[in-house]
């Protein structure tokens, strides 16, 4: 006998379940309990960058829109900083700027929608460069354990042709799931889908 | 950040698969392609920071945080434990964030319409940031069973819902905390699309009397344990030289 690794496990992850928004967001819930919810405002009002809305909805496997799911952003700053200390730029991130934030959708139509500023340029592994993108996690009923996927920008195609991440997608077709579409300047549709055809592209990160 | 320290590898058979039939909603919300395995980059070794200004004095006692008459009808309870990572170090200064039922099984939710009544004392949430040591607790009411749709006669063993950080995006996680002794959680669905029993037992709480407070409440201990973190000492060595 070896000896024990006697590494913990990590704890199993369990639905979010329909009434996330209590815990998360409890003002959608329908009542009102903190001094100020969390994750509301992703980029602060001081944060340079454009300034950028994005919208979409989240299909099911049947084509229906999924309306009682909770997405997360975490994104970098417009020069590509995420605020935390173990970004070797932190202290130059943009005041105010956090890069987190939590978006429900609307209970009748599934639409979500948030405001940030768009991400600059990710340094990669080993000297790469990653286009920007915001990182998004996305939890809800039906849903064992959070899926994790990224968005990136129509007009970054160049950059897109080399980044580490889109690369790696073996399918040509299935790359452009990860790619918003421009309805307007500064405004993003990003639809994402659970299941099947057009299945989104989700990470194991 | 040429080699950034990479969290260890998820192991997904350890947690419920997407695809869990006998959980019928996950039918067809789980995806069918194989997930993209990165390299962890900035963007999945950082993740939100919050500060005490977040937070107000009453959040982490749902007993107070919502009480308007007086308390909530049920059984006080404290929950609490440590947030860990695989390798046995504490996870400081991390937002722990719950939900749960009341006392009867019934959620202040507008989309919640079971017929036990909503109690005009508890909201049913609560959040903290885990201390220098990893610690957290709350305090609260034992939440009550409650039926829901997937057999016809489903119930949820009593849980309190349970949303953690640690230090990056790619540690976060949601699960569900369970009561020792409740005979509902080896029937239920939701618990049951974990497929290995030794890590169902990693949810359910154990009575912890030395944190009971005795003539008040009693109390349930909750460890989280999330993703351990490869050192970096080996890679550093070999870049600088
Ligand atoms: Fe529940």
């Amino acid at each position: 006998m070896a000896q024990a690794l006697d590494y913990l496990k990590e704890t199993p992850s369990q639905t979010a379940g329909p009434y996330v928004h209590i815990g998360l967001a409890p003002g959608a819930a329908g009542f009102d309990i903190y001094d100020r919810e969390l994750g509301w405002d992703i980029a602060g009002l001081e944060a340079s960058g454009e300034r950028i809305e994005v919208e979409g909805l989240v299909f099911d496997g049947t084509g229906a829109p999924v309306k009682d799911v909770l997405l997360e952003v975490w994104q970098a700053d417009a020069n590509g900083i995420h605020a935390h200390p173990e970004d070797p730029r932190a202290a130059e991130v943009s005041p105010g700027f956090r890069g987190w934030g939590r978006v429900i959708t609307n209970f009748d139509t599934g639409l979500w929608a948030f405001k940030t500023v768009k991400p600059g340029l990710v340094p990669g592994r080993s000297g790469r460069t990653q286009a920007p993108h915001l990182n998004l996690w996305i939890v809800a009923r039906g849903i064992n354990i959070g899926l994790n996927t990224r968005l990136y920008f129509p007009e970054d195609e160049a950059l897109h042709a080399s980044d580490p991440v889109l690369t790696l997608i073996e399918q040509q077709q299935r790359r452009s799931t990860l790619i918003a579409t421009r309805t307007a300047p500064g405004r993003y549709r990003f639809d994402i889908r659970l299941q099947g055809e057009g299945e989104t592209v989700f990470l194991d990160v | 950040m040429d080699k950034p320290a990479e969290f260890y590898q998820r192991d997904r058979d350890w947690h419920p698969p997407a695809f869990a039939p006998t959980y019928k909603t996950s039918v067809s919300r789980s995806p069918r392609q194989a997930l993209l395995s990165l390299e962890q980059s900035s963007s999945e070794i950082t993740g939100p920071v919050f500060g005490h200004n977040d937070f107000g004095a009453l959040d982490n006692d749902l007993i107070k945080n919502y009480a308007k008459s007086g308390d909530p009808i049920g059984e006080r309870i404290i929950v609490h434990g440590r947030v860990l990572d695989e390798t046995g170090r504490p996870v400081p200064n991390t937002l722990v964030e719950i939900w749960q039922a009341n006392a009867s099984g019934r959620y202040r939710h507008k989309k919640d319409t079971y017929l036990a009544p909503i109690d005009p004392n508890f909201g049913g949430c609560g959040r903290t940031l885990t201390d220098a040591y990893g610690f957290y607790y709350f305090r609260t009411v034992k939440p009550g069973a409650y039926p829901w749709r997937n057999y016809v006669n489903s119930w949820r063993p009593a849980h309190i819902h349970v949303s953690v950080f640690g230090s990056s995006f790619s540690q976060r996680l949601i699960t569900q905390m369970y009561f020792e002794g409740d005979p509902l959680i080896a029937k239920c669905p939701i618990v049951n699309t974990i497929p290995d029993p030794e890590a169902i037992d990693r949810l359910i709480a154990p009575l912890d009397m030395n944190a009971a407070i005795p003539l008040d409440c009693l109390a349930y201990k909750f460890d989280i344990v999330l993703r351990g973190r490869r050192s970096t000492l080996f890679e550093n060595r070999l870049a600088g030289n």
